[in-house]
């Protein structure tokens, strides 16, 4: 395992190692530049970063008006702001055109700990699922968002990317044949009971589940399902006919999320056992980090008890 | 372009108005005709503008910020050459591809898609800032409503210009007093506009919004100004043109059936007479 990483302070860093080789890049933000990490390209590059105020509506529009004259705007807030008060934004001035902007949300998730669950954005990929064309990208790890960056800076279309801000260990440098293309699932693991479909920081906390579960003798397959949206129908679908039972796990609302996702597609090509694992049909609460994980379940013993559980409807 | 020929261009924009609306069973006239008369001066005498080369990365931007006047912007863009003024009769139509509120994506010559009141402006403000950013000259406008003001992004948006000190943007607000629910003073007051706008660090010029001469000098001023955006506030009689309509709120969102279509015909077609006879 490699270094322990925030997700968003690994995209600071690629911001900045990308900027140079795309020009055409610019960064807005809406006062948060210090907690999105933006603060290490706004003092490195002033003249390609604008601070928007506390006015994630107007940033999210005015990026829009922006791409439409060759830029190439990443806006960046927490992801509640950014998928949620700015929703309709993305939807008529971004996704309806079909504009070639990338909305980051940062603070993605209960992994966002003290500040509670005002700041704890659990339904921005359900929000961002209903966009016809939105590509939605969630990584795992520092060394999947610098991949992630680079490859949506060169997507061209209206993207969504998740980070949280919670540290993680850096899993995929260590991956055999590990390669990121958006829409293409990456097997970390491969197991033949069943498999957890995993995305964002839950798919670190999975390969953990899976070592619990070799231990009792399951055999768990592991998918890093980094992008939400288009999901990688053909590895969900191989998945469902090889291991016949799957979980789904995600730092996200059940509702609408990675789980729903799993289960609109396998419930109309190929019905199979499914358990979705998340944060419930609920609001978050403060605590640490740690904690609130801890409480909605959603660390390697949960995750591997949720594993047991859909293996039983098999 | 002189004033009277501006007229002219104008009333024809406003029978294309009511024909898509009358055509639609539905649109918003009462708007459409209150900014028509800008509409018909931006793009017939000061935008940089090319229908034969509408993607130009150098020509002027316009966005429709108050986005339910479609009909008045593909009336003007019809007349301009940008597409035939024959697909102005499938407005709103699943046969054709004049979507009730502007589409960049299927209209030619649309710079920006809008139709949600406030995001307009916004997009505007980014395209100008674009412009400043990658040392281009094209200038940006945009048209708002006096009652679209309401929406807090308006002033998110002109805050940011103002920082940005986007001398390159003119925003035209159609202040025609009125609004779907009633008038704009008992809806969501928004005067003194002017006093708000100067305070937030906008150049700002008061005209009749139906006089050409006065648009074209608004316009002018605001190219010459420098360090900070321009505001002209349009004062307009919604409705304009057609004798029924006028100053009434009734036609904000209706279409006329086909007895008063013909009497709107013939109030348009009446003035274009006399326009000829001066």
């Amino acid at each position: 395992m490699g270094e322990k990483i925030a997700t968003r302070a690994a995209y600071g860093k690629a911001l900045v190692e990308f900027a140079e080789q795309y020009p055409n890049l610019v960064v807005l933000d809406a006062d948060l530049a210090n907690a999105t990490n933006t603060n290490k390209f706004a003092a490195a590059y002033p003249d390609r970063f604008f601070d928007c105020g506390i006015a994630e509506a107007n940033m999210t529009a005015m990026a829009a008006g922006m791409s439409t004259c060759g830029l190439k705007p990443f806006t960046n807030t927490f992801a509640i702001f950014a998928a949620g008060r700015a929703f309709e934004q993305i939807r008529n001035s971004i996704a309806y055109p079909h504009l070639n902007v990338t909305v980051v949300g940062s603070h993605g998730g209960p992994s966002v700990g003290e500040d509670g669950a005002t700041h704890q954005m659990n339904e921005d990929i359900a929000l961002m699922r209903t966009l016809p064309g939105m590509t939605i990208v969630v990584p795992c790890d520092g060394n999947e968002m610098r991949l992630a960056v680079k490859a949506l800076i060169e997507n061209d279309g209206p993207a969504y990317l998740r980070m949280c801000r919670y540290a993680v260990e850096t899993i995929t440098d260590e991956t055999p044949g590990y390669e990121f293309k958006i829409g293409k699932g990456v097997t970390m693991k491969d197991g033949s009971d069943l498999t957890i479909i995993a995305t964002g920081i839950m798919v670190g906390y999975s390969m953990k589940a899976a070592e619990l579960l070799a231990a009792e003798g399951i055999s768990a397959r592991v998918v890093n399902m980094h992008t939400v949206k288009p999901l990688d129908e053909e590895l969900v679908l191989a998945c469902a006919k090889e291991t016949g039972a799957i979980l789904t796990v995600e730092e996200a609302s059940t509702v609408g999320g990675l789980g729903s996702a799993v289960c609109e597609l396998l419930s109309e090509k190929c019905p199979t056992p499914v358990l979705r694992h998340g944060v419930p049909d609920e609001f978050g609460r403060s605590g640490s980090a740690a904690d609130v994980l801890n409480y909605f379940g959603l660390t390697p013993e949960g995750i591997a008890a949720k594993a047991k559980e859909v293996l039983k409807r098999k | 372009m002189t004033a009277k020929e501006l007229e002219k261009l104008a009333y024809q924009a406003r029978l294309l108005i009511l024909e898509g609306v009358h055509c639609a069973k539905a649109g918003h006239p009462g708007g459409s005709l209150s900014c028509v008369d800008a509409l018909t001066t931006l793009y017939f005498d000061e935008m940089n503008v090319d229908p034969k080369d509408s993607k130009n990365p150098d020509r002027d931007r316009f966005v429709l910020s108050k986005g339910h006047c479609a009909p008045a912007l593909y009336a003007v863009l019809a007349l301009r050459g940008y597409f035939p003024k024959e697909d102005i009769k499938l407005l709103r139509s699943i046969k054709g591809h004049m979507s009730g509120h502007p589409d960049m994506v299927n209209v030619n010559g649309v710079d920006m898609s809008t139709g949600s009141l406030g995001q307009g402006i916004s997009t505007a403000v980014g395209m100008a800032l674009a412009a400043k950013h990658l040392g281009k000259t094209y200038r940006t406008y945009s048209i708002l409503g006096d009652g679209e003001l309401a929406e807090g992004e308006v002033w998110e948006a002109f805050m940011a210009a103002a920082k940005w000190k986007l001398d390159n943007l003119c925003a035209l607000i159609d202040v025609n007093g009125l609004q779907i629910d009633g008038a704009t003073k008992d809806v969501m007051p928004t005067e003194p506009l002017d006093k708000k706008l100067e305070a937030f660090n906008w150049h700002v010029i008061k005209v009749d919004g139906h006089d050409y001469d006065a648009i074209k000098a608004a316009l002018k001023e605001a190219r010459a100004l420098k360090g900070m955006p321009t505001a002209i506030l349009l004062k307009t009689t919604k409705g304009k043109g057609v004798s029924y309509m006028e100053n009434s709120v009734e036609w904000h969102g209706k279409a006329p059936g086909d007895e008063l279509y013909e009497v709107a015909v013939n109030d348009l077609n009446r003035h274009l007479a006399e326009l000829e006879v001066e």
